[in-house]
């Protein structure tokens, strides 16, 4: 993907796009403080959207029962007056302060070689980044990026290859019937004749292996044959437990995501128990000037609710004011009451 | 009360005593019972409270409903007694469970 070399500079940089990160949009909003916000999932809403969509809430105050779904889709309603921008599907590897004073910014880079200048940064990454699982099988370390893949970047890289896909899911079915065309041979493994794919999918699939075009097997991968990196052949389990070999030369195994801390380790923030220590009036971390608000920090009495992010979210904003807007007092204001704030959301008469 | 033993892939074994109605997963995230990550925290969503039912106990457990099947097609090394045990309802009848918790869960 090509990216506008240009540095993007934002008043507030938000790591995370979940229901805390959203909300803190607002409380920033209100104090005419820009944001940015970046995630790694492709969608807007992080745990809510990815894990429960149609789960319900039931301890958010005012809505008696409320879907993941419909909790992002109000809070995106929510902060619509504060034109936030996304940059969804991206990691953040890097995060660096520079400068002292007001001249202090903050410099951020994503895996998509997007670079942000940033005047405070608000972590509100959850339970950390949603990667790839791995299969737990010996050795798949060492193919990883040469011949086993989690996700296709380049369709072309496939072309002519023997392609052993592994899931039941859309992702796997979406790429087995994607790549057949190019692909020397398709083989895809799923350890039962169910899929959870869209059904088109999945009669498309079944249209490609009864052609022969296509082959479809049952069973886990339990080893990887080859050397150099370079996969030779893979050593599978059927389901009634015997084994069998199966030649191929490029694995995609699509087993859904896990949550894991990932680069937020390497910026030099105080780390407890893979949480980030914070105050409980500002929500700052070691570092000034980067807050950690939702299930990602840790304080003493600290409860994983999303109730608990709104809070921290908006003790956080107050002090970025502080940041952003050094030389301005800040007076507290209601929505209900204040014609400004009104203004900000648009709604005053 | 009743007990229910959780074994994991090396051997050991963790007894500890089971509240009817609760969870097979609360009941290991209570005790703390290791091998069990149970990331989403009941919802079957993740496939992290992965585990195997004693063969001998399959059929009081009873098996997966689709939902749960769905899932554990995220999970490693399934096996014919595989159970995400954030599924599983302790009842009286389940007294003296025995599960395996597998080398890993993710």
């Amino acid at each position: 993907m090509q990216n506008e070399q240009t540095l993007i500079e934002t008043d507030a940089l938000i790591i995370g796009a979940g229901p805390v990160g959203l909300f803190a949009v607002f409380e920033l909003g209100l104090l005419d403080i820009k944001a940015h916000l970046i995630d790694i999932l492709p969608k807007i809403g992080g745990q809510c959207a990815e894990l429960y969509p149609e789960k319900p809430i039931y301890d958010i105050p005012g809505f008696p029962i409320i879907s993941g779904q419909e909790l992002v889709d109000n809070l995106l309603k929510q902060i619509e007056p504060f034109h936030p921008t996304f940059h969804l599907g991206e990691m953040v590897t890097q995060l660096s302060a520079e400068g002292e004073g007001e001249a202090r910014r903050f410099r951020v880079k994503t895996d998509n070689d997007r670079h942000f200048l940033a005047k405070c940064v608000l972590i509100a990454a959850g339970g950390g980044s949603f990667l790839p699982k791995k299969p737990p099988i010996p050795n798949i370390d060492s193919y990883e990026d040469k011949s086993v893949f989690y996700a296709v970047r380049q369709r072309e890289a496939f072309r002519g290859h023997d392609v052993l896909i592994v899931g039941g899911g859309d992702s796997a079915l979406d790429w087995a019937i994607n790549l057949q065309p190019i692909a020397q041979s398709v083989t895809l493994m799923h350890r039962r004749d169910e899929f959870r794919a869209a059904p088109h999918s999945v009669a498309k699939m079944r249209e490609l292996v009864a052609e022969g075009a296509m082959k479809l097997v049952f069973g886990q991968v339990t080893g990887l044959e080859g050397s150099d990196g370079q996969l030779q052949s893979v050593q599978c389990k059927a389901l009634d437990q015997s084994t069998f070999t199966l030649p191929c030369d490029r694995l995609l195994p699509f087993f859904g995501l896990t949550m894991k801390l990932g680069p937020i380790a390497e910026w030099g923030l105080n780390l407890h128990e893979n949480l980030i220590p914070v105050d409980t009036e500002k929500f700052e971390t070691s570092v000034p000037g980067i807050f950690a608000i939702g299930d990602i920090n840790t304080y003493p009495g600290k409860l994983k609710l999303i109730l608990s992010g709104f809070h921290e979210a908006a003790l956080a904003a107050q002090k970025a004011h502080r940041y952003i807007y050094p030389e301005k007092r800040l007076l507290f204001q209601y929505t209900t009451s204040s014609t400004n704030l009104q203004k900000k959301l648009g709604v005053a008469g | 009360m009743v007990e229910v033993n959780f074994i994991d892939h090396a051997g050991e074994q963790n007894k500890v005593s089971a509240k009817v109605g609760m969870t097979l997963m609360e009941v290991a995230v209570q005790n703390r019972v290791p091998g069990i990550d149970a990331e989403c925290g009941g919802a079957c969503a993740c496939a992290t409270c992965h585990v195997y039912v004693d063969p001998q106990w399959q059929e009081k457990v009873g098996p997966a409903e689709r939902m749960e099947e769905d899932m554990l097609d995220f999970a490693f090394d399934v096996r014919p007694n595989s159970r995400l045990s954030c599924q599983i309802k302790i009842t009286e009848a389940l007294d003296g469970l025995v599960v395996t918790t597998p080398e890993r869960q993710s």
